[in-house]
């Protein structure tokens, strides 16, 4: 069984892996800039010079889609390891320790806890500009609290452990017993979270994009290749429905990943 | 009982300075002077009418006596004048809300009418065609993105079947095609979370006891388990509604519904900050509301939430 699901997170792995290099190697593979513009191709369907055909520019719609794999993708990681980094550092933080300190910093959670994802996103990238930098942070801004609240609810109840007053009796500093002994209790779940968290994220950077709130219009980035192809949805729809296809298709990956990894480790802590 | 609703009103009091504070703070970081956008669609104005304008909006005093004066304006509604239209930003939102407090409750009751039987079909027949159906829901619904969801109805509905033009916003248009991609946004991450509890429940010892005793699934499921749930579900149910929240933006705007969402995203391009300040709040405030409301119905229908609290 366990080498059954073995299997499995190597073959979602590897097809993420392929994607990625062949994001990198578009221009290479295929001939075509992702950016170069043909006004004469204009809007072409399906062919076999172009398979997905070509959008408003004449860009060749394979070659463009790959290419915005690369962004998605690193910048969803991104995103993610970082909330994830913040979130358990402060975790542990407020886990371990008592007193006014984690109190505000539990707080302060809360506070970024009550806005809802999209709202914060959408009012951070619209007043700061837009851009993928500002997009990502935004979305870290409100993911980062999740991994506090995780890590605080796992951490509390081994303060009192045998083990941890056994460390502190031994001299152990305060570091060496958050990251030698509380921190590889707590990290699987943390893990686990992120990598379901990361299908969430490709499509609140997507949706961000979407609205002209993420990378800018020549970038070939799936959301905001939507946003300007909207218009020729009537007679060009696949200029709209190949980069929305790329989007359903890696979250359906990264969420098929995340689900057989917490199977994997048969974590119960993870919901 | 009236004890436990008025401290959930006072945890609510940090949160409300915290989310006007960071809203402000982003104000701040943004638009170094308002001074200046306001005048720069006037090709500039002259440093001594600035600098009169200034003292007269406060801009000179400190970051703190400005926030406090802001929150204090704030707190009796006042939120400014839009840059662009130059009406009191709350006229303005309030004219709009209504539009997407219909879309959010239609996709709430789609909602629940699609989630709340699957799921529990999908936790009493586990391994069933109902359950298959409610995974393949929810793990479409986590992938598809509601503007994708949105386009393709748009694309099926405007272009192919052409129900309705979706060029010109009419002003009696059916809010049914919109709140199809929110509820089904809303629909994957309920289902799941249904399941999941009902399952735990059904696991415990009582409800092998009581069917022991001979009482009919039905009834153990109608007048022990559901009760049991109620609150958790609500408590959850508040929670997914940051995905309305969230995705009325994308929705509104491309179907063209009157919203606050829509007058959000038009507020962006428009450079229109005290518009794009003012959604902020007033979803973050909605957001609490509910969770709130779901809190403290959770306290009525389940009094061992209100007990627990008074141990602590």
């Amino acid at each position: 069984m366990a080498s059954h699901k073995r299997k499995k997170i190597t073959l979602l792995l590897g097809l993420i892996l392929l994607g990625l290099i062949a994001s990198c190697l578009a221009e290479y593979i295929l001939h075509y800039s992702p950016y170069e513009q043909h006004l004469s191709l204009a809007l072409q369907g399906p062919s076999f010079q172009h398979w997905l055909g070509t959008d408003v520019y004449g860009r060749d719609l394979l070659a463009r889609t790959l290419a915005g794999a690369k962004l998605t993708i690193i910048t969803a990681l991104a995103v993610a390891l970082l909330s994830a980094l913040i979130g358990s550092c402060i975790g542990l933080f407020c886990g371990y320790r008592q007193g006014k300190a984690v109190t505000c910093l539990l707080r302060l959670a809360d506070i970024f806890l009550s806005f809802p994802t999209m709202v914060f996103a959408i009012a951070v990238a619209g007043i700061l500009g837009g851009g993928t930098f500002n997009a990502a942070a935004a979305i870290t801004a409100v993911t980062w609290p999740k991994y506090t609240r995780l890590v605080r609810n796992l951490v509390s109840p081994l303060r009192r452990e045998y083990y941890i007053e056994a460390a502190q009796m031994s001299g152990f500093t305060t570091g060496q017993i958050l990251f030698q002994q509380i921190l590889p209790e707590v990290i699987g779940p943390v893990f686990i979270t992120a990598a379901l968290d990361l299908g969430t994220i490709i499509t609140e950077i997507a949706g961000l994009s979407f609205l002209g709130l993420g990378a800018a219009p020549p970038a070939a980035e799936w959301g905001s290749m939507m946003s300007s192809s909207r218009l020729y949805m009537q007679t060009a729809p696949w200029t709209v429905f190949v980069p929305g296809a790329a989007i359903v298709i890696t979250v359906a990956l990264f969420q098929l990943l995340a689900d057989s990894l917490r199977d994997f480790f048969d974590t119960k802590l993870v919901r | 009982m009236g004890k436990y609703i008025g401290r959930r009103l006072l945890q609510l009091i940090p949160i409300v300075f915290g989310v006007t504070f960071i809203s402000f703070l982003l104000m701040h970081l943004a638009v170094t002077d308002t001074v200046d956008v306001l005048y720069e669609q006037q090709s500039g104005a002259n440093a001594a009418a600035a600098a009169a304008k200034r003292a007269a909006l406060g801009l000179d005093q400190g970051f703190f006596t400005q926030y406090c004066h802001w929150l204090w304006q704030v707190l009796h509604g006042d939120m400014g004048q839009s840059f662009v239209t130059s009406l009191p930003v709350s006229t303005t939102m309030l004219s709009k809300l209504p539009a997407t407090l219909e879309l959010m409750l239609l996709a709430l009751f789609l909602t629940l009418l699609i989630s709340l039987p699957l799921g529990t079909l999908a936790a009493i027949r586990k391994g069933s065609i109902w359950d298959q159906l409610a995974r393949l829901l929810s793990f479409t619904g986590n992938a598809l993105p509601d503007f994708l969801f949105a386009l393709i109805l748009l694309y099926f509905f405007a272009v192919k079947w052409h129900f309705f033009s979706f060029l010109t916003p009419t002003a009696d248009r059916s809010p049914l095609l919109p709140a199809l991609p929110l509820a089904f946004a809303m629909t994957a991450k309920y289902l799941r979370q249904i399941r999941a509890l009902l399952l735990d429940e059904l696991s415990k010892e009582y409800v092998q006891a009581l069917l022991c005793r001979g009482l009919p699934y039905h009834y153990v499921l109608t007048h022990y388990v559901f009760r049991a749930v109620a609150a958790p579900l609500l408590a959850l149910l508040a929670l997914s509604a940051a995905s309305l929240l969230g995705g009325s933006a994308i929705v509104e705007t491309i179907f063209l519904w009157d919203g606050v969402g829509k007058l959000a995203v038009d507020a962006i391009m428009l450079r229109d900050y005290p518009i794009i300040q003012a959604y902020m709040i007033w979803m973050s405030a909605l957001y609490v509301l509910f969770n709130l409301a779901a809190d403290i119905i959770c306290a009525y229908v389940d009094p061992r939430l209100t007990l627990r609290k008074k141990e602590d």
